[in-house]
């Protein structure tokens, strides 16, 4: 045995370390988390026996969250993909000076600390009461944070396929503007509105840097309360709560692998005519 | 189907950054006829197409006019054109019959009536057996079927190529040249047809208008514009044209290598004469010959051979010869012309 690990190539020693390296930093983490969530008491360990009590606890404390996390998250998706979409298609359609520094700028709330952005928004409409007591309140820092997601999704779609010709074909065939809208532009980015839409829909449930700042305490959303149960609770609680967390991300980013995944290629038929 | 008679007076268009892509042209399109719009990319010739087909305004001044109709502000979703792009633009998210019969969708035709109309457009472009494929199953060929099926589908006034044989490979060409050669001829249906390719547009063509720089350089026959082309430009553009310079007297250009025999005697001010290298026939020495030269160059061609041959002009001339044998360089050939040169347009025009 031991001659026939001596022939391994050094590349493949290379690459078990950096597999138990990823394992270390990024599965068994994840792994002693659930594992935490569902165990009896994390300071004696798993021997102290296995209980959904602590989800059972987060659930009924603070389930609120979760609804609030997920009403935000949909209200979100729906305001990027009226604002979104249009925008990259205008800036697919015009491509000058002014469309690209508006692409630029676009991307800023991604680039500014994500405090910075909702101290901004605090400062400039803190004193709007009702507003800023609303979940509407954390529904404008998610727009401006997701927003860029999606119409950097549908442009990148939109840029490949040239939308001009195909809308130049539509209207020799007499369809109008919203008929070309509807019937080539929207069905031929479904792919890029589809990925657009779970980024956005996944980042707005994991916003925390900017929900911190802009929440109430009855507007508290998942990720904060997370942070709360873990500050100020025990540690089986936090990682309960994590679970649930996974429970509605995981099914969301498989879907997302499975959107940006490229079209099954069709093999073209022979040249015979 | 009698054909929309298309008249653009006037029309030229400035972009605006200042290019000016089309002088003001006047261009009169009879009703089911076929002119093809020939010349290299940036003449205009596409531009011009647009601008019959409504997908840009002529500059103020310039109007288009269907059936002495003014349609100039009327859009191309409106002005009932078929139209086939280089691209074919076909829709990749519908199936060829669903790309068929979107123009009959779009103006509210029924599903069963616009179903039929498109079965039979697919029949007639004998493309049937595809209508449930989806666009990226298509071959090139079948693809150009396909947009040429859903551009006829809603019965269009008039029918707008812009390069459709362009991306296919030449055998293809070849066929499909034939196909809508004989497709157009059907339908009688006003056609605008845009190339580069001078072979496409003689094969095609009732008419060929010439483009150079945004201007029409020739309008008329293939015939007219392969023997008598009325510039330098449109000679040499369309195949290959021999230019020798001489001395005009008595009916012929008389020049170091011998004489070419004009056909239009009384020529104007030319110093030059022209003629198309199939127009060289081998003569004996023995005073039938015009004129002899010497050979620079041979390719056997199969069904031809090509020679250079200097003929004591500023350029060697080209000759197309039938005869089958053997053509060595340094051989000395002697000529006479089938049909007499004609007097080369002055170089300014």
């Amino acid at each position: 045995m031991s001659a026939a690990m001596d022939r391994r190539p050094a590349a493949f020693w290379l690459q078990l370390a950096f597999t138990l390296f990823v394992c270390a930093f990024l599965i068994v983490p994840v792994g002693l988390s659930i594992m935490a969530g569902v165990t009896r008491d994390m300071f004696i360990g798993i021997g102290s026996g296995v209980t959904l009590q602590w989800l059972v606890k987060v659930w009924t404390d603070y389930r609120q969250t979760v609804f609030l996390s997920i009403q935000i998250a949909m209200a979100c998706l729906a305001l990027t993909l009226l604002l979104g979409v249009p925008a990259a298609y205008v800036l697919a359609r015009r491509q000058n000076a002014f469309t690209r520094a508006v692409e630029e700028l676009l991307v800023m709330p991604v680039a500014v600390p994500g405090l910075a952005t909702a101290l901004a928004l605090i400062v400039t409409y803190g004193g709007w009461g009702d507003f800023r007591r609303s979940w509407v309140f954390i529904l404008v820092g998610h727009v401006l944070f997701t927003l860029p997601f999606m119409v950097r999704s549908v442009l990148a779609v939109l840029t490949s396929i040239d939308l001009r010709t195909l809308e130049e074909g539509a209207r020799s065939l007499g369809a109008n503007f919203v008929q070309r809208f509807f019937g080539i532009v929207l069905p031929n980015c479904r792919g890029g509105i589809l990925a657009g839409s779970l980024m956005v829909v996944t980042l707005s449930l994991g916003e925390f840097n900017m929900t911190l700042l802009l929440h109430t305490p009855l507007t508290q959303t998942l990720p904060v309360g997370l942070a709360d149960t873990y500050a100020s609770l025990r540690l089986e609680v936090g990682s309960a709560y994590t679970l649930i967390f996974f429970i509605i991300i995981i099914p969301l980013l498989v879907a997302m692998q499975w959107a940006a995944a490229p079209p099954r290629r069709r093999k073209p038929v022979e040249e015979t005519l | 189907m009698s054909g929309t008679a298309i008249r653009l007076e006037r029309c030229s268009k400035t972009f605006a950054d200042g290019t000016r892509a089309l002088d003001p042209v006047d261009l009169d399109f009879a009703g089911g006829e076929t002119v093809v719009l020939l010349g290299p990319s940036g003449c205009g010739k596409t531009t011009t197409l647009r601008i019959v087909a409504g997908l840009e305004w002529p500059d103020a001044g310039g109007r288009v006019l269907f059936d002495g109709v003014d349609v100039t502000t009327v859009p191309i979703e409106r002005r009932n054109v078929g139209m086939v792009f280089q691209s074919y633009a076909l829709f990749p998210n519908m199936t060829v019959e669903e790309n068929v019969a979107y123009g009959l969708r779009v103006r509210g035709m029924p599903a069963d009536e616009r179903n039929r109309r498109a079965r039979e457009m697919l029949e007639m472009m004998q493309i049937a057996p595809l209508a449930a494929r989806s666009i990226d199953q298509l071959s090139g060929g079948q693809r150009q079927r396909v947009a040429l099926a859903r551009a006829l589908a809603p019965r269009p006034r008039v029918l707008l190529l812009d390069e459709p044989l362009t991306a296919l490979d030449a055998r293809l060409r070849d066929t499909l040249r034939v196909e809508i050669n004989r497709l157009l001829r059907g339908l009688g249906i006003t056609t605008v047809y845009v190339t580069h390719d001078q072979a496409e547009a003689m094969a095609l063509g009732d008419r060929i208008v010439v483009m150079d720089h945004g201007r029409v350089a020739q309008i008329g026959t293939p015939r007219q514009i392969y023997e008598v082309p009325s510039t330098r430009y449109v000679a040499e553009f369309i195949g290959t044209m021999n230019v020798v310079g001489g001395e005009i007297r008595g009916g012929a250009l008389h020049f170091p290598g011998g004489r070419l025999p004009l056909r239009d005697a009384a020529a104007t001010g030319s110093r030059e004469a022209m003629f198309r290298p199939e127009d060289l026939a081998l003569a004996a020495d023995d005073g039938s010959a015009q004129f002899s030269g010497e050979v620079l160059a041979s390719l056997f061609q199969g069904d031809h051979t090509r020679l250079e041959i200097d003929v004591g002009a500023a350029r060697p001339i080209v000759a197309r010869i039938a005869e089958r044998r053997d053509f060595v360089a340094g051989e000395r050939l002697h000529f006479k012309l089938s049909t007499p040169a004609i007097p080369a347009p002055v170089q300014s025009t």
